[in-house]
């Protein structure tokens, strides 16, 4: 099959690329574009590792093909960082609350975190396991993944706060 | 895990999908949110060779009202359904359901016409939309026709919509006043299908049950209207005998298969029990 022209958005840069139509997002992400933050962990759209926002959805890019995103958004782990170009106070909230051991699943958990946050900027203990609930932990028994948004989330509404 | 290859198309609109399809026959499919679809082509268990993306064609979208009808066009996503003010209010056993299907991320993308259309019976809106008598549009070459739910489903994944049809909405009578309605479904985790699970929409009056529907997902081959377990609960006042019958007669028309979701035995009895929670659920909120 010839392969067609896909243009979108990747953390902020324009990408023109060629991709066969049966390309998933994760293997152009990954392979393509060398962005292998995303990870893929069952490619079944189970473990939620290959998560992605993609026009202010989050989705699971191992179940979209690439150029069913053309002309998307496209933020990926690579493109999450604070305001300062330092650590986003969800990254700094993995650290700090002990959120990750293996880190395997923690793009995902991160890139789906910031789009719970964006839609429910102060989310309950409950909100938060049910909005994180498409993406798979082995290490942690998500104690401390939960503790890590609380964490991001008190921060970014401070920082919010301070701003206005 | 790499799908079958195949030509990718996306047109503007209704049109030029039926125009497609009536081109590629068997070998075309359309993709809306591609969440049932690409996991089966991953699997080979669909190898389209021509694949028609609906994103891009208008119309197909949102939830509105119609005189006493809902319609929700086809492309609406189960996140879009979720955070709908006019289910919530006239209709929420639809969110209800939408809410228990996978995770956060496939109900971003996965769609009401996807779910429908599809013919898998471990979908959860088949058998919520035969319980709420609702009925398909199809879109074809000799323009438009209507099917309601419970003559859609011939078999798992066969239907009858034809390969040159396009399914572009779903019209819901709109449930009456003071309707309870309950969906319960038994899953082992996040993002299974349904053990079994039961939907029940009840009108009451005075104590007794005026009006009765009940259909079941996942315990045959096809979504269930279980239409003699509704009637069992029509003029009672949802006492034990009549409860107890409506529970029988639903489980009388399982034939689900032994999986990994566990023995058929199990999961007839599941259902009788989701029939059961569900009625109580809808009676409890059902008013007069």
């Amino acid at each position: 099959m010839d392969k067609i022209a896909v243009k979108m958005t990747v953390n902020g840069n324009t990408v023109e690329e060629l991709v066969e139509p049966r390309m998933l997002l994760i293997h152009f992400l990954r392979e393509q574009l060398n962005l292998t933050g995303p990870h893929i962990g069952c490619e079944t759209s189970h473990c939620g590792a290959c998560t992605v926002d993609l026009d202010g959805r989050s989705v699971k890019s191992c179940t979209i093909f690439a150029c069913q995103a053309d002309g998307g958004d496209v933020l990926t782990i690579e493109g999450v960082k604070g305001a300062d170009g330092g650590l986003h106070p969800l990254q700094e909230g993995f650290m700090m609350e002990h959120g990750l051991q293996c880190g395997f699943c923690t793009p995902g958990m991160i890139t789906r975190a910031h789009r719970l946050l964006q839609e429910n900027p102060n989310p309950s203990e409950a909100e938060i396991r049910a909005g994180i609930s498409g993406n798979l932990c082995r290490c942690t028994g998500y104690q401390n993944i939960v503790k890590a948004v609380r964490y991001a989330a008190e921060r970014m509404n401070a920082q919010q706060e301070a701003a206005e | 895990m790499i799908p079958g290859p195949f030509e990718y198309y996306r047109p503007g609109s209704v049109d030029e999908v039926i125009a497609l399809l009536g081109k590629f026959g068997d070998d075309g499919r359309v993709i809306a949110g591609g969440h049932s679809l690409i996991p089966m082509m991953k699997l080979r268990l669909a190898v389209p060779e021509h694949l028609i993306d609906l994103r891009d064609v208008g119309g197909l979208n949102g939830i509105s009202e119609d005189g006493d009808t809902i319609v929700i066009g086809a492309m609406t996503t189960q996140a879009e359904v979720l955070a709908s003010d006019l289910l919530a209010a006239k209709c929420p056993i639809i969110p209800e359901a939408a809410t228990l299907i996978a995770d956060p991320q496939v109900r971003y993308f996965g769609t009401m016409g996807g779910n429908v259309a599809n013919g898998d019976p471990g979908n959860d809106m088949p058998a919520l939309m035969q319980c709420l008598d609702a009925s398909y549009v199809l879109q074809g070459p000799n323009g438009e026709r209507t099917v309601s739910a419970r003559d859609f489903y011939e078999a798992a994944y066969f239907t009858r919509r034809g390969d040159d049809e396009l399914l572009t909405a779903i019209r819901v009578p709109t449930p009456a006043d003071g309707h309870g309605s309950a969906y319960e479904k038994l899953k082992r985790k996040t993002g299974d299908y349904a053990t079994a699970a039961a939907a029940v929409v009840l009108g009451m009056a005075g104590g007794t049950c005026t009006a009765a529907s009940i259909a079941l997902t996942n315990v045959g081959d096809t979504p269930l209207y279980a239409e003699a377990a509704g009637a069992a609960l029509v003029g009672s006042t949802l006492d034990e005998a009549a409860v107890g019958a409506a529970v029988a007669a639903a489980k009388a028309i399982t034939a689900p298969a032994s999986d990994l979701h566990g023995p058929a035995e199990y999961r007839t009895y599941v259902a009788g029990v989701m029939v059961r929670r569900a009625i109580e659920r809808a009676h409890a909120r059902a008013t007069g």
